[in-house]
């Protein structure tokens, strides 16, 4: 089951914790991958540690005709695109009192607005195959909300409604459209935190823990397969209880 | 028939999966062949592909019969 063998996929934020577990994950399955993110070399040190199989398109995602280019500079590098997964995602928090303008629209434009282009970028070749599969890496706080996160928050339950619509226009054409939201995830930004106050968060969530980027790779795997063809418009929580909806 | 219009008609059948003798000028792409909006761009994709032409959002829009179609594309390929 899961096999990804001849799929091809992009994956955006690859230089991230999580971006690059999903990249890894689909890659371990099979599928063909192409990276993109900001940094260049990282993104070659980890297509060389994937080996065959691995491609590379850093782009800036603010950029937003680097952003209608990327998924055909994908396709064209791998000969298709089966699968997109739009995992990079920017921050800017604050309390609303104190966010500019300029933070809450430069969070939309990366999380949301380039997630759009980018998924109609990929509908041409999807249609004519009639197969694709686009995951949105949304966020708890898209459901719960956050204090100091407006903005992330807003992009990201966007980015639901956003998907859900998409799947319901594509579901007759072998298309797929789902979110993951990741709930507390242990990565580069959360080992920054003191080991009480990583204590305090794992209380919090049933689990007792935080999730690793290998908890949602295991998720995009299974929206990206085959086997996960009946599933569109839907959200997949993966947040180890810490919010149950 | 002229090559477009024959043209066309194959490739609506092909997409609609409807009896080519339906596919007359005055037909409707969605009141009489079954088509959806999403059909009628794909429709759209397929007449780009196959004449070499681009054809505007807007222009499509107007596209709503097979004769739309034919005098679409017979007057871009002029």
């Amino acid at each position: 089951m899961f096999d990804l063998t001849g799929r091809k996929a992009l994956i955006t934020g690859a230089t991230g914790g999580i971006g690059g577990a999903i990249a890894r994950a689909l890659h371990a399955q099979g599928a063909t991958v192409t990276l993109s993110g900001t940094r260049e070399e990282k993104l070659a040190g980890l297509a060389e540690a994937l080996g065959d199989r691995a491609h590379i398109a850093a782009a800036n995602l603010s950029d937003m005709e680097a952003v209608d280019a990327l998924p055909g500079r994908a396709a064209e590098a791998m000969g298709g695109l089966d699968i997109l997964v739009a995992n990079a995602g920017v921050t800017r928090d604050n309390l609303m009192m104190r966010m500019k303008p300029e933070d809450f629209d430069a969070v939309i434009d990366v999380n949301l607005r380039a997630t759009w282009r980018m998924a109609k970028a990929c509908l041409r070749g999807m249609m004519k195959a009639k197969h694709g599969r686009i995951i949105g890496i949304s966020s708890v706080v898209g459901a719960t909300g956050n204090p100091g996160q407006t903005n992330y928050a807003a992009s990201k339950a966007g980015m639901v409604g956003m998907i859900k619509s998409l799947g319901a226009e594509v579901a007759s054409r072998g298309i797929t459209a789902n979110c993951i939201a990741p709930g507390f995830i242990a990565t580069a930004m959360t080992d920054a935190l003191t080991d009480e106050q990583k204590a305090a968060i794992d209380k919090t969530i049933p689990a007792g823990r935080m999730g690793s980027p290998e908890d949602i790779a295991a998720a995009a795997v299974y929206l990206a397969s085959d086997e996960a063809a009946y599933v569109t418009g839907a959200t997949l929580h993966v947040n180890g209880g810490m919010a149950m909806i | 028939m002229s090559d477009i219009a024959e043209r066309v008609q194959k490739i609506t059948v092909e997409h609609l999966d409807v009896d080519a003798s339906k596919v007359e000028p005055k037909a409707s792409f969605i009141d009489d062949l079954g088509a959806d909006s999403l059909d009628i761009v794909e429709l759209v994709m397929a007449f780009e592909e196959e004449f070499d032409i681009e054809i505007p959002d807007d222009a499509a829009e107007t596209i709503q019969t097979v004769g739309d179609a034919i005098k679409f594309i017979e007057e871009r390929k002029k």
